[in-house]
């Protein structure tokens, strides 16, 4: 049975494992594990939500395939230089909006909190996960995944992602 | 408006030395608000498209000071002071709207579009009584008024009464830089402010140096996107103040010997992208330029990376930070092609920019690194102690370019 022919009460759980199990990748350093919980092709930006609002297109990541998604996590591993640091996510319950083109679209809402090499712990972002899941090669995937930042200031540099 | 006294004395002559002072004195960052953003400059502050119709208003900085910016019922741009001048509250309180009339929540005086004081609310009094003096003159009264002018949909703004034309301080080498991307209408894609832990200075001097592109952002040099050893060069305004940087789109496979011969790190061949659909990148200008930075003293960049086109603008919060609020942009007769092309490219800049991410934490490293070396000197000597133009961008011209007007400014 397709995960779009599943009531929103089936759907909450496998919704929130499967995000539960995308914080900890992050949050654990696993990046390389980050786009496998994408579909091929996929749709993976962060925006904030007065560019969402306003209809502007442009994110401050932007992917449309599991390519480019392993090029960021490259990037960050061999090529960019950014100070160590550490993100912990709390993604509270995702809100099943219903179907959209055999997708299920689901909303989550997020607090993460960035922790420095010195120790400096802030509250980095807040937003809402606006998600198209579909099933891919059996299990849950992400086809779209927008981050929606409640703010649109960031502090110094968004690296590793949301 | 008095000019208060530069705080300090400048420790040496040549452009090739600064003093770490500069970017921590908090007397020296005041006498910076009042002698250079509500000096003789021109401050970036908006896109005209921003304010397209009359009404259309953004609010923004001069510096620190607030400002409002607003398409008025005569078609003309004009600036003024987001100050009430009664009691001196914020007159509008968004980034952006229309409006008829602007009226100050507090006590609900009233502003027309040019910024006039038009009405104060129970200025007869009620009943007789109470009420403003007979001899107030509400055409006395009103906030700060700030030039403008306009050049290829970019608006600036100016407080002093001594600056010269636009295109006259802009010189016309930078000019002709500005008119090379911005040459037909835009269409905004996207706004996002960073919030940079460091003094204004750092981040302007980043963008102007050109020495350190290919050193520091390796994902350039990986891909091969930019190598000093790529041709290009820098053009500074004769005062100093504006530059432009190009980098030419002309690739040689012997170009890494350079790097691997002095061991940099921006060295990394057989590295190669996943998706390569990011680096896709079309000549629209029709020159070969594959990279064009722009900068306007004291807070304007201009930036062409491929076809990721964005306006920066650097806004003081103290002496030891800043925010720059990034304004990616296309044309408004981009294809769907080129629209989606630019949503990739955009990967490159901004506060995740493959590119620009760098650059974020980079002036904050030297705030901290020079945090007790107020005294000590930093030296800007590559390609030698003068800021004129040059054919190549293994210099620090520019950034002499930007001591040379800051000093002017600053009477130091």
């Amino acid at each position: 049975m397709a995960a779009r022919d599943l009531p929103a009460a089936d759907l909450l759980p496998l919704v929130s494992a499967l995000n539960a199990d995308y914080a900890r990748a992050i949050d654990d350093d696993r990046l390389e594990a980050w786009p496998g919980f994408f579909a091929e092709p996929c749709v993976y930006k962060i925006t904030s939500a007065d560019n969402h609002r306003r209809g502007f297109e442009a994110g401050v990541v932007y992917a449309d395939s599991q390519g480019m998604l392993s090029d960021r996590v490259a990037a960050l591993r061999r090529a960019n230089v950014y100070e160590r640091q550490a993100y912990r996510h709390l993604v509270g319950l995702p809100a099943i909006l219903g179907e959209v083109d055999g997708a299920v679209r689901a909303e989550t809402p997020f607090l993460v909190v960035r922790i420095m090499r010195d120790g400096t712990m802030d509250l980095f972002a807040t937003g809402r996960y606006l998600d198209l899941l579909v099933d891919h090669g059996g299990a849950l995937r992400f086809r779209e995944r927008i981050v929606v930042c409640d703010s649109s200031r960031f502090d110094t540099l968004l690296a590793i992602p949301l | 408006m008095t000019t208060p006294a530069a705080p300090r004395a400048w420790p040496v002559e040549t452009l090739a030395r600064v003093p770490y002072w500069v970017y921590q004195d908090e007397a020296n960052y005041r006498a910076e608000l009042r002698r250079i953003f509500e000096g003789p400059v021109w401050n970036y502050v908006c896109l005209e498209s921003d304010v397209a119709r009359a009404g259309d208003y953004r609010t923004t900085f001069v510096g620190e000071m607030p400002v409002i910016i607003v398409r008025g019922e005569d078609g003309a741009l004009h600036a003024f002071e987001n100050r009430c001048a009664h009691r001196g509250a914020l007159i509008a309180l968004d980034d952006a709207g229309t409006a008829k009339r602007f009226q100050c929540v507090y006590h609900a005086w009233t502003y027309d579009l040019e910024g006039n004081l038009v009405g104060v609310a129970f200025e007869k009094g009620s009943h007789g009584q109470g009420g403003m003096p007979a001899s107030f003159c509400k055409a006395e009264h009103g906030p700060r008024k700030l030039r403008t002018a306009s050049l290829c949909g970019l608006v600036f703004a100016s407080l002093s009464p001594d600056t010269p034309p636009l295109e006259a301080y802009l010189g016309e080498e930078v000019r002709r830089r500005v008119a090379r991307v911005l040459r037909k209408p835009v269409r905004v894609l996207g706004r996002f402010v960073q919030r940079l832990p460091n003094n204004w200075k750092l981040y302007v001097e980043n963008v102007k140096d050109t020495y350190h592109a290919s050193l520091l952002h390796t994902f350039f040099t990986t891909f091969r996107v930019t190598r000093l050893t790529q041709g290009g060069g820098v053009v500074v305004s004769p005062d100093g103040g504006h530059h432009a940087s190009a980098t030419l789109d002309r690739r040689d496979d012997s170009e890494g010997a350079a790097y691997r011969e002095q061991g940099l790190r921006a060295d990394q061949d057989g590295f190669g992208l996943a998706d390569p659909s990011l680096l896709d990148t079309v000549d629209e200008f029709g020159d070969g330029i594959k990279l064009q930075i722009l900068t306007v003293f004291p807070n304007f960049v201009l930036q062409q990376i491929g076809n990721c086109l964005a306006v920066r603008q650097v806004l003081p919060k103290g002496a030891g930070a800043m925010e720059l609020a990034w304004t990616y942009f296309g044309f408004a007769d981009d294809t769907p092609a080129m629209h989606r092309r630019r949503l990739k490219q955009a990967n490159l800049v901004g506060p995740a920019g493959y590119v620009s991410m760098e650059d974020g934490c980079v002036g904050g490293f030297v705030q901290r690194g020079a945090a007790a070396a107020a005294d000590e000197l930093s030296v800007v000597n590559m390609g030698g102690e003068g800021a004129e133009s040059q054919e190549t961008r293994a210099t620090e011209a520019s950034v002499r370019g930007f001591w040379k007007a800051y000093r002017r400014h600053m009477g130091y």
